[in-house]
C-alpha cells in the first residue's frame, strides 16, 4: 500500500480557464459581469432594459446560458446586440470553458460591456469562477425576503445585488429592506439596486454606475 | 446539484496522478470540502460511485473532511467558527470579517494498492 499526496484544487481547471477568460477581458477592456439568481427574477429583462438605455453610449455585447432554447438570444438578438447561446443540455451552471467557447464565436471589440448571463439556480454557479470581473445576483420582489439566508454562497460571493420588480410591491408581502437586511448580514458590501423592468424605476442608477466601471 | 460535476473532476484529478499501468487499485481519495462550498456529500459520494465504475477508479472510497467555516474579525482580530454562515463577528458585532477557512474543495491525498492478481 502507498499513499500519494495530491493537494489539487478540485475545480483548478476551471479556475485556470477562468483566469485566462479574465486576463482577456481585461487585456481588451472588456467589463464582463455573470449575472446571477433563481429562474425567473428577470435576469433576461435588466440585461434588455440595460441594452436600451446605454447602447448608444457604449459597445453592449451578452452570452445567455440557459439548460434549453435559444429563446433568450432572440431577445437580445431582436435589440441588434451581438449574443451567443449557450445551451447547457440540463447542466445546472456555466463554467469557465463554456464561457471561454462562446466568447471565440464572438465578434467582440476592445472596451465592451459583457453581460453572462448565467443558468438560473441560486446554488451551482456561485462555485464556478468565469473570468468575469464581479457577479450580479438578482432577487424579485416575489422571492421571499429570506432568501439571501437560503442561499448565502451566491450574496456572499457578488458585489452587486438587483432587487427586481418592485413595481409589484404594492401587492405582495414583501419588504426590500428586509431582503436588503438579509443580504448585508451575508456580505455588508453589496451594493445595491432596486429595480422595475416594467416601470424602470432605479434603471438610471443602475446604468449609471456601469458608466461609472467603464470609466465613461 | 452540482455535485456530479464535482465528482468527474475528482476522478479526472486522481486519474492524471496513477502510476502508468494497470497493476494499481486505488483504496481510497481523501478529499476536503469546507462548510461554505455548497457541496453535499451524499449525492457526491452517489456521483463518485456511479462515476468512477468504468474507471480505474472502481471501488474506491471517497473520504471527505469537512472543514469548519471560520472568520478573523478586521476590527478586535478574533477567530471565529461560524455555525450559520451569518458574517459578523460575535465579539463585537463588525460585519467586516474575512473568511479563513470553509470554502475549500481540493482532492488532498489518495491510497493505492497492487492488485492481487498482480503480485
Amino acid at each position: 500500500m502507498s499513499l500519494i499526496t495530491l493537494e489539487r484544487k478540485i475545480l483548478e481547471k476551471n479556475d485556470e480557464i477562468a483566469d485566462e477568460n479574465r486576463k482577456l477581458f481585461s487585456e481588451m477592456g472588456i467589463l464582463a459581469l455573470n449575472l446571477v439568481s433563481s429562474p425567473g427574477s428577470g435576469k433576461t429583462s435588466v440585461i434588455e432594459e440595460t441594452i436600451k438605455m446605454l447602447k448608444q453610449k457604449i459597445k453592449i455585447a451578452v452570452i445567455e446560458g440557459d439548460c434549453q432554447t435559444n429563446l433568450d438570444a432572440e431577445r437580445i438578438d431582436a435589440l441588434g446586440i451581438p449574443v451567443v447561446q449557450i445551451v447547457t443540455n440540463g447542466s445546472c451552471h456555466l463554467d469557465a470553458m463554456l464561457v471561454r467557447d462562446a466568447f471565440e464565436k464572438m465578434d467582440i471589440d476592445n472596451s465592451t460591456l459583457l453581460f453572462i448571463e448565467n443558468v438560473g439556480n441560486l446554488v451551482c454557479p456561485a462555485a464556478y469562477d468565469l473570468g468575469e470581473a464581479m457577479k450580479v445576483v438578482i432577487i424579485s420582489t416575489t422571492e421571499g425576503d429570506d432568501k439571501p439566508l437560503k442561499y448565502p454562497a451566491m450574496f456572499r460571493n457578488s458585489e452587486v445585488l438587483i432587487i427586481n420588480k418592485i413595481d409589484l410591491l404594492p401587492y405582495i408581502k414583501s419588504n426590500v429592506k428586509e431582503i436588503i437586511k438579509n443580504s448585508h448580514l451575508i456580505n455588508p458590501n453589496l451594493k445595491v439596486f432596486t429595480t422595475s423592468c416594467t416601470s424602470l424605476e432605479g434603471l438610471n442608477e443602475w446604468c449609471d454606475y456601469l458608466l461609472d466601471k467603464l470609466k465613461i | 446539484m452540482h455535485e456530479v460535476s464535482i465528482a468527474q473532476e475528482i476522478l479526472t484529478i486522481v486519474e492524471s496522478c496513477l502510476p502508468e499501468g494497470n497493476r494499481f487499485k486505488v483504496n481510497w481519495v481523501k478529499i476536503e470540502l469546507g462548510e461554505f462550498s455548497n457541496i453535499l456529500p451524499e449525492p457526491l459520494e452517489f456521483g463518485f460511485e456511479v462515476l468512477s465504475k468504468e474507471t480505474r477508479l472502481s471501488g474506491a472510497r471517497l473520504l471527505i473532511e469537512k472543514i469548519p467555516l471560520t472568520v478573523k474579525c478586521s476590527v478586535c482580530g478574533i477567530i471565529t467558527t461560524l455555525t450559520e454562515p451569518f458574517f459578523y463577528c460575535p465579539l463585537c458585532d463588525s460585519p467586516n470579517v474575512e473568511i479563513l477557512t470553509g470554502t475549500e474543495m481540493k482532492v488532498i491525498e489518495i491510497e493505492i494498492n497492487e492488485k492481487d492478481d498482480a503480485k
